[in-house]
């Protein structure tokens, strides 16, 4: 009798393991191109990652056939346990021929991979390892020339700031976050010498890292109270360095409480949305055109390494399927500043004005670049330290 | 005695059953109520983890550091502690594992020094257990106190290293340290995803806690002290003395987990090394009821719903949480399963 029941159990147990192995629909067509695309934070932050979702949206829109499979929040903290070798894993098994790594944080973890499935490509968003030679004929890499956007954003900065206090909110310290914190300083600084023709000493340029890319309770310094102590103490613009919108959500309640502040976000277009009336503008990264060329490199068999590093278009800036790099005025700019900053942009486009001309010192006083030379692509993508004139760490202590 | 054994078998199928109706019905509603079809979530979850040998093989890399803490843990539920600092006991193994990969890199032999790490990370797990143990013996501090204070110093501490003294060159962030050379990572074979010394370990930690348990005196200390430890005193065994022994070795194997972390899975040290493993093994004991029969099962089943958790996102756009929805249900489940029975027992 009792064998009977528990035989019944197990096959009662079996049956719905059957039905529940039945295969899945919807598996790869054949003639379908899946890729997938890894996501540091949420594929809705208003920021870094936001933009890389959506140029894998534009991906899916422009050419014809593909489909894009997506993870996000792929990080240690929201998903403990989980690594990057073993979601490309997954994404190989649902039929991803190309895998799109969006974070600095999962350099290592690609590279594993890209070792691992040798018959699929790869690319590392930020990373080097193309141009160092550190990774394998598959791993390609894409980056923005975001030192351009950033540039007018520490422009914009310069041009309102009553009080010539500017803070920076920086991620985690490295080549990348350096140079971009450096770009916005040169944008305020030429924007208050040159613009306003105020006394360069007279600018103070903050740079206050929390860390990482964005907020991890307990492990990570806290934006928001970052961004509050800028405000509080006399720092009247605050320039996002980091993935999330804090900067200009703190800006936005501290102008309800009557503050005449700003801040100006970063990576994603949408990103003023947040608090309009306290948004200066934002640099923002348009991934789509780069992703496009990449995904039909793959699916042409024309793939080769490379090490992509691609400037805004400067006719216009925010063309949608020409720019790598775009900045969009914010509601708070007021139309003096944006006349200016129209030209500026026309002038850098130009080549009239550039911002790593020398002579630039670093932040111990030794210099980067000499007096009558310019900085190279590979001085400013290594930069070891910030520049003279900003406070705020150069490495860790 | 058939008889006896024959209810008690039937008894047990019964609340199995009952556990897992109501852990699942009430899963099956959080989904619904989130808009979500639940039998295409647990389907692909299914999948996710045990579609093929490839996953398997990810679920066995989850389910190696969940039976070495699992196994830990059960002599200090044996004594009657509440080893919650188990956590920490991962962090520090961690944290000694790195230590000696980064300063043991140059002299010796690959394999010399990953074995030393292992000792190290044990030494160090057993240390950290060891003072949550004096704090209670000594100090009078509960163990659940002593163990979350320590958490909260072990993660103090990887946050230091990790951003000062361990930090990559010229670079501050929290994202960890430097990977270690490929020689210094857990051997495995070509196209494994798990290493079979990793497996291999875990299986002979299972066998040697059963036979520890079972035939030795440290299982009997454990046995006895947990049930009375006024009684024990009498018979002559020193509980604060076998608490201490409990707790060390519950440190030691968490330590071993920690180390795995960093040498079979991470290949550094990053801020969430131990991936709540601890944690997630103070459930896996409670929902075997203490008993080592069932730790390999359960572990294999936790492991495989935080791997085919990720099948969620990935194919549903839904939350991966759904994977601790359940485990902690069944927990709950089991709770209020197994206080109805005794209720009914005394009853009758």
């Amino acid at each position: 009798m009792r064998g009977k029941r528990v035989w019944g159990i197990v096959a009662v147990v079996a049956a719905l393991l059957g039905t529940l192995m039945a295969p899945v629909a919807g598996t790869a067509a054949d003639d379908e191109f899946i890729f997938g695309l890894l996501l540091v934070g949420p594929y809705n932050d208003r920021g870094w990652s936001q933009a890389h979702y959506e140029g894998g949206l534009y991906v899916q829109e422009k050419v014809p056939g593909t489909r894009m499979i997506y993870i996000d929040k792929v990080n240690p903290a929201d998903r403990p346990g989980v690594t990057i070798p073993q979601l490309v894993d997954d994404l190989v098994s649902k039929g991803a021929k190309l895998i799109i790594a969006n974070s600095d944080d999962m350099k290592d973890g690609i590279r594993e991979a890209a070792l691992q499935h040798p018959d699929i490509h790869f690319v590392h968003v930020s990373g080097d390892d193309a141009l160092t030679g550190k990774g394998p004929a598959n791993l390609a890499n894409i980056m923005g020339r975001m030192e351009y956007g950033k540039m007018m954003a520490g422009f914009v900065a310069g041009l309102t700031t009553r009080t010539g206090k500017i803070g920076y909110l920086g991620p985690l310290i490295n080549e990348e976050t350096r140079r971009l914190a450096a770009s916005t300083y040169l944008g305020a600084r030429y924007a208050w010498t040159q613009v306003r023709k105020q006394a360069e000493d007279k600018l103070a340029f903050r740079v206050t890292w929390i860390g990482f890319w964005f907020n991890i309770p307990g492990v990570t310094a806290d934006p928001t109270q970052v961004a509050q102590n800028f405000f509080n103490s006399g720092y009247d613009v605050v320039v996002s360095g980091i993935d999330t919108t804090e900067a200009l959500v703190v800006a936005g309640q501290k102008r309800k409480e009557g503050k005449e502040v700003w801040a100006i976000p970063y990576d994603y277009e949408g990103a003023c949305e947040t608090a309009p009336d306290a948004c200066l503008g934002v640099p923002y990264y348009n991934w789509g055109p780069g992703y496009v060329q990449l995904v039909q490199a793959s699916m042409s068999g024309q793939w080769k390494q490379q090490w992509l590093w691609l400037p805004p278009d400067w006719a216009d800036i925010n063309n949608k399927d020409t720019s790598a790099i775009g900045f969009v005025p914010g509601s708070a700019l007021s139309d003096e500043a944006r006349k200016a900053l129209d030209a500026f942009v026309a002038d850098l486009g130009s080549g009239k004005v550039n911002l790593f001309a020398g002579p630039l010192y670093y932040q111990d006083g030794s210099v980067f670049v000499e007096a009558g030379k310019t900085a190279s692509d590979q001085d400013v993508w290594y930069m070891k330290q910030l520049l003279k004139g900003m406070e705020g760490q150069s490495s860790a202590q | 005695m058939e008889r006896d054994k024959g209810t008690r078998a039937k008894s047990v199928l019964g609340q199995a059953a009952a556990i897992l109706a109501l852990a699942f019905s009430f899963t099956t509603v959080v989904v619904l109520l989130s808009g979500e079809p639940p039998w295409a979530a647990y389907r692909y979850i299914l999948e996710g983890s045990v579609g093929s040998w490839l996953k398997v093989a990810q679920v066995l890399k989850v389910w190696v550091p969940l039976v070495l803490c699992s196994c830990g843990l059960l002599y200090t539920f044996q004594i009657g502690l509440w080893n919650i600092g188990v956590e920490g006991q991962v962090i520090l193994g961690a944290i000694a594992a790195t230590a000696v990969l980064r300063w043991g890199a140059h002299w010796g032999s690959p394999t010399a020094v990953l074995l030393l790490s292992l000792l190290a990370a044990v030494g160090c797990g057993g240390l950290w257990a060891l003072a949550a143990g004096l704090l209670k013996t000594r100090g009078g501090v509960n163990e659940i106190f002593a163990g979350l204070g320590l958490n909260f110093v072990a993660v103090g501490v990887i946050l230091w290293l990790i951003f000062g003294p361990w930090k990559r060159p010229g670079i501050a962030s929290m994202s960890g340290t430097e990977p270690f050379a490929r020689e210094l990572w857990l051997p495995t074979l070509a196209g494994w995803r798990i290493s079979p010394y990793a497996l291999a370990a875990a299986v002979a930690v299972l066998a040697l806690t059963w036979w520890t348990l079972k035939y030795t005196r440290v299982g009997l200390a454990c046995r006895a002290i947990g049930r009375n430890p006024h009684a024990s005193y009498l018979l002559g065994l020193r509980p604060d003395r076998w608490m201490l022994i409990a707790m060390m070795l519950a440190g030691g194997l968490a330590g071993l987990a920690g180390a795995y972390q960093v040498v079979a899975v991470y290949h550094r040290l990053i801020p969430a090394i131990s991936s709540n493993y601890g944690y997630l093994s103070l459930l896996v004991v409670m929902l075997a009821n203490y008993r080592l029969v069932w730790i390999p099962f359960i572990a294999f089943f936790f492991a495989a719903l935080n791997v085919g958790s990720i099948q969620l996102p990935m194919m549903l756009q839904m939350d991966s949480s759904l994977a601790g929805v359940i485990q902690g249900s069944l927990v709950l489940a089991t709770l209020v399963v197994h206080g109805w029975a005794r209720k009914r027992e005394q009853a009758s």
